[in-house]
């Protein structure tokens, strides 16, 4: 399988990347390499196998249900761009 | 004319009651100042791991297992990958292919006798999103993510509802079932408890379902009410007149009552959900099941059925009685304490203390009238001391904290007369006061039965006993 120029202008969308027109082209390029070494993959027998969802053999740890974090808002904001009333600010993301 | 089908599917996100958040420890208390509980974690700081909080696990068990589901042994958390202010991850920690709890069903009561089984797909754990403020900041939004990390289950339904007031009876007995189980506060005001709906048309018989749209921001059983059946209306009218329904997301607009497509925001459907790798796989043992299973309440349903054949009671009040643990247990606290008489009971509960509890805007826990008091004026009822309607004077007494019963009674001098010759000493007097009403009785006018008693009630105060007067009065008119 490979991408063409259209699909790697929307997966860098979605990861809200800009990526130059030039460059395109490799994107897609080495984008369908992985594609195709998944596909490689996708031909051996994975019948009966549990997909793995973490290379650790363990489960979650759990956590007691208790408060422990302070507020730490002002130590936090001191990075922030723009702040009011105790708000982030950002662009307006409703027209 | 066409005859249409409706079908429907919730998706209800309930707020879990835990004390902190289910990826971190910061507080998930309602109504704190803005930002003061979000960590690095719910910020999304880099290099931090979240770890799961072990009481949002259980909750979510809870819930699967009073709804007859099965628990996942092992559940995975995904990652669903979006854009959104309110989000700063860029993805919020969900669960996509396994989720905790999955096929379980949930009877919901419609008109009077009629129950229908609503199945429930999946429900699954996952973090809240923070808060964008839109008003006005010199052009710009606020954010608060106090929010942000707050455990949601949210539970997902079979396509099984055909109306927007199944719809809202489902709604409505899932409400009542997670405040009923502990597991959720139910504030809707407080946004604890949402839901959106996916409605579709589709002719009778027709086995294919419709388009659905996905109708979002519905915080009210009113709401989802006409939401759903501005949705139905308008896809019915939009196929008739030769159009189709698309599949989208829309916003309902309380104020002028529709709803509207969200097109031309952001709406890439492409999640792209993974395993997240900072989360290893849940796995719950099956003591764990057990323990929980062993700690669960005797549910609603069951309750209402025990209350039914166990107190004599109508399928309504045990409706009513069973719709929160507090008041059943109020209820079943005053029958015990009174040692029986469970309609009596259930009157009082139903009637005068609701009424009362309703107009001070009170929970039944912080109730002035303990279950035991009540029992108390209702035992005087019981003995005759008092009638009921005195009760009622007894009850607002005892409700403004002026004593126990006994001694109300004895204060205001309230105690029925069940003294026969007192009582027929009144209606002497009553009946040689009204000779022209008497002659107009005797002569047939039989509604004037009540006109005595009335008067015979009101020179006792009320206090007379009601059937003596009855049957002492009808006695004495004959002549």
């Amino acid at each position: 399988m490979s991408l063409g120029p259209a699909e790697v202008a929307k997966i860098a969308h979605l990861a809200r990347l800009a990526i130059r027109e030039q460059d395109v082209p490799a994107y897609a390029r080495n984008l369908s390499a992985i594609l195709e070494l998944v596909e490689q993959m996708n031909a051996v027998d994975t019948s009966g196998i549990i997909p793995l969802a973490n290379p650790l053999d363990m489960a979650q740890r759990l956590r007691a249900d208790d408060v422990i974090e302070a507020d730490q808002r002002a130590h936090f904001q001191a990075i922030a761009p723009r702040v009011e009333a105790g708000l982030y600010l950002v662009p307006k993301v409703i027209e | 004319m066409m005859e249409w089908e409706t079908v429907i599917g919730l998706e209800i996100h309930a707020q879990l009651a835990t004390k902190s958040k289910i990826f971190s420890g910061a507080s998930t208390a309602y109504g704190a100042e803005p930002n003061t509980q979000a960590c690095t974690i719910d910020l999304g700081m880099p290099g931090v791991l979240p770890v799961l909080n072990r009481e949002a696990v259980r909750m979510a068990a809870v819930f699967g297992l009073a709804i007859g589901a099965e628990i996942a042994r092992r559940s995975v958390f995904a990652r669903k990958n979006y854009f959104y202010p309110d989000l700063p991850k860029g993805y919020q920690i969900s669960q996509y292919e396994l989720p905790i709890v999955q096929k379980g069903q949930l009877t919901i009561d419609l008109d009077e006798g009629v129950s229908k089984v609503i199945g429930i797909t999946r429900a699954h754990l996952e973090e809240d999103a923070g808060k964008s403020l839109h008003e006005d900041f010199q052009g710009l939004s606020g954010i608060d993510l106090n929010r942000a990390g707050t455990p949601l289950l949210e539970i997902v339904s079979e396509p099984d509802l055909r109306s927007a007031k199944e719809a809202v009876a489902y709604m409505k007995k899932l409400h009542q079932m997670v405040v009923y189980l502990g597991i959720c506060d139910g504030n809707m005001q407080e946004g604890s408890f949402r839901c959106d709906a996916n409605v579709s048309v589709r002719r009778k018989g027709d086995p294919k379902l419709g388009t659905r749209a996905e109708i979002k921001n519905l915080n009210s059983f009113r709401f989802v009410e006409r939401a759903i059946e501005f949705e139905i209306e308008r896809q019915i009218d939009l196929i008739e007149a030769g159009g189709k329904v698309v599949q989208e997301t829309r916003l309902y607009d309380p104020d002028k009552g529709e709803t509207r497509s969200m097109r031309g925001k952001e709406e890439a459907n492409d999640y792209r959900y993974f395993p997240d790798p900072d989360l290893l796989p849940l796995v719950l043992d099956e003591e764990f099941i057990a323990t929980t299973r062993a700690s669960l309440p005797e549910l609603p349903d069951t309750k209402k059925q025990r209350f039914i054949s166990q107190y004599g009671l109508s399928s309504y009040d045990a409706g009513v009685l069973t719709t929160s643990r507090a008041l059943s247990d109020y209820y079943e606290a005053t029958v015990a304490a009174l040692g029986g008489e469970p309609k009596l009971c259930a009157n009082w509960v139903m009637g005068d203390l609701s009424a009362f509890l309703n107009k001070e805007n009170r929970e039944i826990t912080a109730s002035p009238v303990s279950p035991v008091q009540l029992a108390g004026l209702l035992r005087r009822i019981q003995d005759q001391t008092i009638s009921g309607k005195i009760a009622k004077d007894v009850f607002e007494a005892l409700w403004a904290g002026e004593g126990e019963t006994d001694a109300i009674i004895e204060k205001r001098g309230l105690k029925q007369i069940t003294d026969n010759s007192a009582i027929e000493k009144v209606i002497d007097d009553v009946i040689a006061a009204n000779p022209e009403q008497l002659a107009q009785y005797r002569a047939g006018k039989d509604k004037l039965f009540a006109f005595f008693v009335g008067q015979v009630m009101k020179a006792s105060k009320g206090k007379a006993n009601p059937q003596q007067v009855n049957d002492l009065l009808a006695e004495k008119l004959k002549g």
